[in-house]
């Protein structure tokens, strides 16, 4: 507490700081009662349905019975993850999940830079304004939307895809055509909306002087749009390699098929197969936790790397 | 002005890579934009001549049979009652909770911040998953009820921040203190002074909570039970399981052939439903964006 009224006389400064530091901790509790207030509802809200899940992933190494609750089930250890790992689809899953995520990280995570490094050289205010409009647009429609789009275009016959090609091919069917499927449709989605950390981040000060001294469009994007978004690209990638298996659910399970599962069965599918249609609570919280150990892993292992990092680039 | 042709180390003229840029762009636009035409094109026209390649430009036989069946097919109205209603109660209850939990937050001399901030920040991280949540949810009695959407994501904490930062950075702190020398509660401030001056920050979050609740079927999907549909989800029998509803098979008279062309029709033109909203409202706030987003990813 003393460290915090310490931040306050530094934050504030002045009188009012003199003031709030002269007050007893439970005078400052007592003056903040509407702050706490207000906060009530949040917290209930987190501790209810964030907090109380947390403490039910206990039930992965239990057999949940839903009369007998989170804590009253006999605990069975880790026999859900043995089944898991002992299931026929377990490594299939696991690469599957890891090759989309790491191809889509490949690809969409290059492509908004690149974009952003030539939309902010646009000089053409208007033309710009409309470039960055119609690349935003599909990010604000809905998943479901993107995959009827897909499963329309794709189709056999009459597909807009195959109408271009001249051919009849059922992409949706083959397992090899899966990823490059999700993954371009990804970038189209949300490829233009990612520009958006990117953009507007250039001092204009620095814009100025660089045309003065005569600076090409390239060279200005090498020597100070591609330095000013740096450190945001650096973090970006650091977060998107912790999440390294949150392959989202909603896009593979709508455009998985019979027939392309041996590229499209990854986890999230299972946790949910296993966990919602068929009940298996127990089963399934064990697989998503899995899932989740992975993930932890892996954030700590780029988080350490990123502190390295922010040691030799950024102070 | 005569500098523009001193360009050093052999670069390109100023006007030359104006035009290389504008080409480049314009053919991402294409890229990104034309899928879009190519749905709207194909709504307004006969299914035939889209499966036979006649619509990559132009609407042929052009008809508004689609979207006659679409306001006719109950199904895709109630869809899209429900997700107004949502959308609305969602929007609104989300917006209110953000703002409840980053106004307190903001607070520099609040006790207990730095607890309260953890305690936010590490549901970001780590969660429970889906089954227990579901689980949790289905004991507190929301499996079924409209406010299983709403509750289960309570405060969405990375907005939170956004929002939190925006009152640090973007709110003049004389103005606030000003206001509780004047012996204003720091409540009454929070209404009177910190909320007017926020509208661009409200503006970005209500929108994107819009969105989100517009676009969401999976939480209705588990959560819902069947019952009160929002239009994502019942466009996934027609997209993607791509069911004719008996409806639609007792409304027409001329067989098989006509309900299939229906059916195709109605692709086209419930996908348009459902995206036109939003696809009309971003534009609205499109200036608060990158605004919003770089005085909220300061941090405070």
């Amino acid at each position: 507490m003393i460290q915090m009224s310490k931040a306050t006389t530094i934050s504030q400064g002045g009188a009012a700081a003199a003031r709030l530091h002269s007050k007893s901790l439970g005078r400052r509790i007592l003056d903040n009662w509407q702050m706490y207030a207000l906060l009530l509802i949040p917290v209930v809200l987190t501790i209810i349905y964030k907090y109380i899940p947390m403490y039910g992933i206990q039930i992965a190494f239990r057999d949940f019975t839903p009369s007998k609750g989170f804590t009253g089930s006999t605990w069975v250890g880790l026999k859900w993850f043995q089944r898991f790992f002992s299931a026929p689809t377990c490594s299939r899953m696991i690469r599957n999940t890891v090759l989309i995520s790491l191809y889509s990280l490949l690809w969409s995570f290059p492509i908004p830079i690149i974009l952003s490094l030539i939309i902010n050289q646009l000089r053409f205010q208007r033309y710009k304004r409309v470039v960055q409009t119609v690349l935003y647009a599909p990010h604000f429609i809905s998943i479901m939307i993107v995959c009827g789009m897909i499963r329309i275009f794709l189709s056999p016959s009459g597909g807009l895809l195959n109408l271009i090609l001249g051919t009849s091919t059922d992409f949706l069917t083959e397992a090899s055509a899966f990823r490059t499927i999700y993954i371009a449709s990804g970038i189209w989605q949300d490829a233009g909306w990612g520009c958006i950390i990117y953009l507007a981040n250039v001092d204009p000060g620095l814009y100025e002087a660089a045309k003065m001294d005569g600076a090409s469009v390239f060279q200005r994007i090498l020597h100070i749009d591609l330095p000013a978004l740096l450190p945001m690209a650096v973090l970006n990638l650091i977060m998107a390699a912790g999440g390294l298996m949150n392959v989202g659910f909603e896009k593979v399970w709508l455009l998985q098929t019979d027939l392309n599962k041996a590229t499209s069965d990854v986890i999230a599918v299972y946790v949910y197969q296993q966990g919602i249609e068929n009940a298996k609570y127990s089963y399934s919280t064990a697989v998503g936790l899995f899932n989740t150990a992975v993930n932890i892993i892996l954030l700590v292992i780029v988080n350490k790397i990123a502190s390295k990092l922010s040691d030799v680039e950024f102070v | 002005m005569a500098r523009k042709n001193l360009n050093r180390a052999g670069g390109l003229s100023d006007k030359a890579s104006d035009i290389i840029l504008v080409a480049i762009t314009a053919a991402v636009l294409f890229v990104v934009a034309y899928p879009l035409y190519y749905v709207v094109v194909a709504s307004f026209s006969d299914p035939y001549d889209v499966y036979a390649g006649k619509t990559f430009l132009f609407p042929s036989g052009f008809t508004l049979d689609g979207y006659k069946a679409v306001f006719a097919e109950k199904s895709i109205v109630s869809g899209f009652l429900y997700s107004v209603l949502y959308t609305t109660i969602g929007t609104i209850f989300s917006v209110v909770m953000l703002y409840i939990t980053a106004y307190p937050m903001a607070q520099k001399d609040l006790p207990g911040r730095k607890l309260l901030s953890l305690f936010f920040i590490i549901t970001m991280y780590f969660g429970g998953g889906l089954i227990p949540t579901y689980l949790v949810v289905k004991k507190t009695g929301l499996i079924g009820n409209m406010w299983s959407l709403f509750l289960p994501g309570g405060v969405a904490v990375g907005n939170m921040i956004i929002v939190r930062n925006y009152f640090q950075n973007s709110i003049p702190h004389d103005l606030v203190e000003a206001s509780e020398i004047d012996g204003c509660s720091k409540f009454r401030t929070f209404i009177s002074v910190v909320i007017p001056l926020s509208m661009p920050i409200l503006a970005v979050m209500a929108v994107f909570s819009m969105v989100a609740y517009w676009n969401d079927w999976f939480t209705a999907m588990i959560y819902l039970g069947g019952k009160g549909q929002p239009l994502p989800l019942v466009l996934r029998g027609i997209l993607i399981k791509s069911s004719a509803s008996s409806a639609q098979a007792s409304l027409i008279s001329g067989g098989y052939a006509e309900l299939n062309k229906l059916t195709e029709m109605i692709k086209f033109c419930s996908m348009i439903v459902a995206a036109l909203p939003m696809l009309i409202v971003y534009p609205f706030v499109q200036k608060y964006f990158e605004k919003g987003f770089m005085s909220g990813a300061v941090k405070g």
